[in-house]
């Protein structure tokens, strides 16, 4: 008896100490396969000043398996999709019979490539995401079906670029061509959509830490996306998330590729600047 | 028996005063966001307004708040404050008030309003995700309203 309510006590202690110490983000240092430092908290960019002091990934707010399980590649199922990617890579397809592989050589080739991603595109004179560039090569160089957004093919692609990105820093550009784009997405992260009215901010910003239900809320950043859920067992998309979250303040949400989505990256990946790519992630 | 005859006469009550209801565009708010009196007129069912406060189709209250009361109920939220007690520091005009329209107390307030079908932004059908057709129904009826109500007016220290 003494000893149970002991154990309540020491379990009510551990579960509410850290949230007072740390905003309820852990203190728990993310390496992968023993080898692979990733920056999981780093000074929020200008932008997010009076808004966040620091940017901190959504790794530091599961639980201890679920964050071991991003920390070894074996055990992470977000490589299987990304070993698919692999064979994506390699496969000739379209009317130009080519691969990936035959204009652009190893996936290794393009770290970094992830990491500065939504970008403005001079050409087409848009910000594009990953999805948006590798369909544009599809169609365009290929002379391939585009893949459909944020589905199998597509993630399984996204997944191979961020991994080779892993550990290096996001940076997307937010002035000049992109601004405008940047701009709407700033304001659709503050507009509080839905008979909830609860707008991105209400949960990711300014209750970061705190506990909705079962769920301990992150800053809600894409750093590391894909990810691959345990309560879906598939790899997830960021657009597929931001509609998820919509849907769930009771809204008429967006589709995944639409314009508003596109922008909204756009503004979340800048808001998670500095922290490293650390995609595919795992999560609950 | 008597347990059953009273709540027999309260379903009576609640039955024949929706008339005299207030709808959600019609609520007067005072300066500090109370509304007087009652939203359908009748009075609210404690036990009732528990089980909305608890169940997530419904108040999903606890999502956000953690009441002891309620031991037998998991994940207790932490966006909002604790409410043990807040039946003995707040009157039922005031958190009658809060529940209906919480941003009528506390400006900008993160709580949802839950006596509103007006003034939305994407209003959606539910949990769809899908467009909201046709006029909207508030997420609590003026009844659920006073039921949360007396349910939070037995949270006292
Ligand atoms: C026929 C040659 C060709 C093929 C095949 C091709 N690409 Fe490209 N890709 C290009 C060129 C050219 C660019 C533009 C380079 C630039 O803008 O610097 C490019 C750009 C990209 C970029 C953006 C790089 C950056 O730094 O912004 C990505 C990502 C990309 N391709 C992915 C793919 C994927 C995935 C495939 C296979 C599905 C593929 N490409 C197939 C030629 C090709
Ligand atoms: C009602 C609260 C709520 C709102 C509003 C909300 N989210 Fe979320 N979001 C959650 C919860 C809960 C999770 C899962 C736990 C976590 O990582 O925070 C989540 C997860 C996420 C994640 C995954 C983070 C990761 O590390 O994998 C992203 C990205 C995200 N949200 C973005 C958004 C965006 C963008 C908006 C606005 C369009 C938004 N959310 C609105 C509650 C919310
Ligand atoms: C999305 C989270 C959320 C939900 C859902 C929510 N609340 Fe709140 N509630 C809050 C916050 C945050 C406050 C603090 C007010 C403020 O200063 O913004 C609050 C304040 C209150 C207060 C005032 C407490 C005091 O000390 O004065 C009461 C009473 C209350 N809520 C009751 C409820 C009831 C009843 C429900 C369900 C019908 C509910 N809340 C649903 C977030 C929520």
């Amino acid at each position: 008896m003494i000893f149970r309510m002991m154990t309540a006590a020491a379990a009510m202690l551990a579960l509410t100490a850290p949230m007072l110490a740390a905003g309820g983000a852990d203190d728990d240092t993310l390496i992968i396969n023993e080898d692979l430092e990733i920056t999981t908290k780093a000074a929020a960019a200008p932008h997010l000043d009076g808004h966040l002091d620091e940017v901190i990934s959504g790794w530091h707010f599961r639980d201890d398996d679920t964050q071991a399980m991003e920390m070894d590649d074996f055990d992470n199922p977000g490589m299987i999709f990304v070993d698919q990617g692999i064979d994506q890579w390699n496969a000739v397809e379209g009317s130009e019979e080519k691969s990936c592989a035959s204009c652009h050589g190893d996936p290794e080739e393009m770290a970094g490539v992830k990491a500065v991603y939504p970008k403005w595109n001079e050409e087409a004179g848009e910000v594009r995401t990953l999805q948006m560039q590798m369909n544009d090569c599809r169609e365009n160089r290929m002379g391939a079906e585009p893949w459909k957004y944020d589905a199998g093919a597509a993630i399984n692609m996204e997944a191979l670029l961020a991994s080779v990105s892993r550990g290096m820093p996001v940076n997307v550009a937010i002035d000049g061509p992109a601004a405008e784009a940047w701009e709407m997405g700033k304001e659709m992260y503050y507009t509080r959509y839905g008979l909830l009215e609860l707008s991105c901010a209400s949960c990711h910003e300014q209750n970061y830490g705190n506990y909705i239900r079962a769920d301990h809320l992150s800053q809600g950043q894409i750093n590391g996306f894909p990810t691959y859920r345990l309560k879906n067992a598939k790899l997830n998309g960021a657009h597929g998330r931001f509609k998820g979250c919509i849907r769930d303040t009771r809204a008429e949400t967006f589709s995944p590729g639409s314009p508003e989505f596109v922008a909204l990256e756009l503004y979340v990946a800048s808001r998670g600047n500095g922290l490293d790519v650390e995609g595919p992630s795992v999560r609950n | 028996m008597k347990l059953t005859a009273l709540t027999l006469a309260g379903v009576f009550v609640a039955g024949a005063a929706l008339a005299n209801g207030v709808a959600p565009d019609e609520v007067t708010y005072g300066e500090y966001g109370a509304v007087e009196a009652s939203l359908s007129g009748a009075e609210g069912n404690a036990d009732k307004g528990r089980e909305i406060f608890s169940t997530k189709s419904m108040g999903n209250c606890v999502s956000c708040h953690a009441v002891s009361a309620l031991p037998d109920v998991p994940f207790q939220g932490e966006v909002g404050p604790m409410l043990d007690g807040v039946g003995g520091y707040r009157s039922a005009e005031e958190l009658r008030g809060i529940v209906a329209n919480a941003k009528m107390t506390f400006e900008g307030t993160v709580m949802p309003a839950f006596y509103k079908t007006s003034g939305f932004i994407r209003p959606g059908n539910g949990y769809t995700g899908k467009a909201a057709e046709g006029p909207i129904d508030p997420i609590l009826s003026a009844q659920d309203v006073e039921d949360v109500v007396a349910f939070l007016m037995t949270l006292q220290d």
